[in-house]
């Protein structure tokens, strides 16, 4: 399609300030974290610092023990992504590759439980994971995991159905069972799909901070989001600290995300056909 | 012999066996333990009661916050779902002109929708803060004077909205896809038919798209009811609880006053709302939902399926 000259010009001006209002904070933040306490408040407020504290960064990370918080932020990230690309892919294998008896109402059931709130089931489960003796343990955010998730499920299984039927019968009579369809042939071909489920996956439990707070309580098994949050509670006043840690726990995100945005956009666009 | 059968039936349930204890586990389970547990007076640490209705009746008639939680987050939904749907539609179609670098504007458009909850209220209380916030402060060049958007009940929701709002990048990308995937011949025969930009969005996209727009409806109507992250720790649920939402307020009664039955019949009312508003939406969705254009059927035919959330 042609467009004029005018309409360009207007369409980067819009783009522009949507821009503008989307980088602003992160901009403001990141120049305002090498500032003073004095000076993060002060009003009228300043864009950049008078000196560049690169103190504070290190100041900050050492008032909680965010180490340990970074850990354990990555062994649930870790843990879940694979737990959730395994499970997951299993189970859509399953659906999409396979005519069996109750099938259908089985995938109805699953996709009926994305409606369910997590405030119905959040206090059962509180219980049940009192009984197992995990609370204050890493077990209640990783283990169900395992166990597959409705919406990646139904992710990957659209992306099965779109495979032909005649691809696994090749295998089939070398004498592969379908077992090893699913790992040798199968997996290899998904890898845009556990790849968009991985990156999804990391992302909500990287940023979740409900899970942790119900089920954490000792400061040495927090994570980064609860750690950060606990800040609002501890220092109230403490401006810069905030801020520095803010900035280090967005950066993973941002950068998986720039890495992996093809299989995001791609698969945005397979979950809804 | 029969073995290999046996293993060829149990082969499928092998397979999706995960999802069914996971299901049995950590769904179906503690679902009905909470549908039980609703009917109970359930402190933590005492033995609980049967007290029949009780907690529902309670909160119907003698618990004035419920009503209050209930509005607040209805009014939240009233306002949030329909302009973050269409900030999202606008965006979208920006980011689907045929302009150069236009994609990297995409990826700035959705970065605020990977970062968690927890860096947008501390980001937001920043700005938003009646004393010192920048915001205030770029509106005073203006000559407005801003108002103390955390601690004046008046403005609190507001704030809650526009801090919300960051995270419209989610909602579009999945319009921008659906726009993406309208084949060009179908604008470029309204061109030809002397079709404007505002006509051409009302008659083509716009129809196109409403599939699109019920999916985003119902998951944003979810969402929106379940939102806690944000409020409790941009505001609170303050200032004089006007940001109560009714999330906070099921979470609060669960956790902080140990309620476990009474907040397990918050949960359940609010389920059942949830999938009223959702039965409603669909009921109306033959009226204005359009599936199977003839833009679509140009392309390769697809059948169309819609459910689901996004966290």
């Amino acid at each position: 399609m042609k467009m004029s000259k005018k309409s360009k010009i207007v369409i980067y001006i819009l783009l522009g300030l949507v821009a503008i209002y989307f980088l602003a904070p992160f901009i403001y933040m990141l120049f305002s974290a090498f500032k003073t306490e004095g000076e993060a408040i002060a009003y009228p407020p300043k864009l950049l610092p008078s000196e560049w504290h690169f103190e504070n960064f290190i100041n900050a990370w050492k008032s909680q023990p965010f180490g340990t918080y970074l850990w354990n932020s990555i062994l649930v990230t870790v843990l879940t992504t694979v737990g959730q690309v395994l499970s997951c892919s299993l189970v859509a294998y399953g659906f999409a590759r396979f005519n069996f008896k109750g099938k259908n109402i089985l995938f109805m059931i699953l996709l009926s439980t994305m409606m369910i709130p997590w405030d119905v089931t959040m206090i059962p489960q509180y219980m049940e994971f009192n009984l197992f003796g995990w609370i204050n343990t890493l077990k209640p955010l990783i283990v169900p995991a395992w166990f597959g998730s409705a919406y990646y499920v139904f992710l990957m299984r659209q992306f099965l159905m779109g495979i032909p039927k005649d691809f696994e019968e090749a295998a089939r009579i070398d004498g592969a069972n379908q077992f090893q369809i699913y790992w040798k042939i199968f997996m290899p071909i998904m890898k845009p799909s556990l790849i968009l489920v991985g990156v999804l996956n990391m992302l909500t439990v990287w940023n979740d901070y409900l899970g942790p707070l119900i089920f954490l309580q000792d400061r040495s098994k927090y994570t980064l989001a609860l750690g950060l949050a606990s800040f609002k509670g501890v220092h109230s006043t403490q401006i810069i600290p905030m801020l520095c840690i803010t900035i280090i726990m967005i950066i993973p995100p941002i950068i998986i995300f720039i890495i992996a945005q093809k299989y995001i956009v791609e698969g945005t666009s397979g979950s809804i056909k | 012999m029969k073995q290999r059968k046996f293993l060829k039936t149990a082969t499928p349930y092998l397979f999706i066996m995960p999802w069914i204890i996971g299901f049995l586990v950590f769904t179906i389970g503690p679902l009905i333990l909470s549908l039980i547990m609703s009917f109970f007076d359930w402190p933590l640490t005492t033995a609980p009661t049967f007290r029949g209705l009780g907690n529902y009746i309670d909160m119907f008639t003698k618990d004035k916050q419920f009503w209050k939680s209930l509005i607040i987050s209805l009014k939240y939904a009233a306002i949030f779902v329909p302009l973050n749907m269409i900030i999202a539609l606008f965006l979208a179609m920006l980011i689907t002109q045929p302009v150069k670098g236009v994609k990297v504007f995409r990826t700035i458009f959705y970065i605020p929708a990977v970062i968690s909850g927890v860096a947008v209220s501390i980001i937001w209380g920043w700005i938003l803060n009646g004393d010192y916030g920048v915001l205030n402060y770029l509106l005073s060049l203006l000559g407005i004077k801003g108002p103390k958007w955390l601690v004046d009940p008046a403005w609190a929701l507001l704030a809650v909205i526009i801090a919300s709002a960051f995270g419209v990048g989610t909602m579009m990308l999945i319009f921008y896809t659906d726009i993406k995937n309208i084949p060009v011949d179908v604008y470029e025969a309204a061109s030809i038919d002397g079709a404007g930009p505002a006509r051409k969005f009302f008659s083509i996209t716009l129809p196109i798209i409403t599939p699109t727009i019920l999916f985003n409806l119902i998951t944003s109507i979810i969402s929106s009811f379940q939102q806690v992250t944000l409020v409790m720790l941009l505001t609170g649920g303050g200032p004089l609880k006007s940001t109560y939402f009714y999330g906070l307020f099921t979470y609060n009664n669960a956790f902080k006053h140990h309620k476990l039955g009474y907040a397990s019949a918050n949960a359940w009312v609010m389920f059942i709302i949830i999938l009223l508003l959702t039965a409603v939406v669909f009921k109306s969705s033959s009226a204005w939902v359009f599936y199977e254009t003839e833009a679509k059927n140009s392309g390769a035919k697809k059948t169309k399926k819609k459910k689901g959330g996004r966290k």
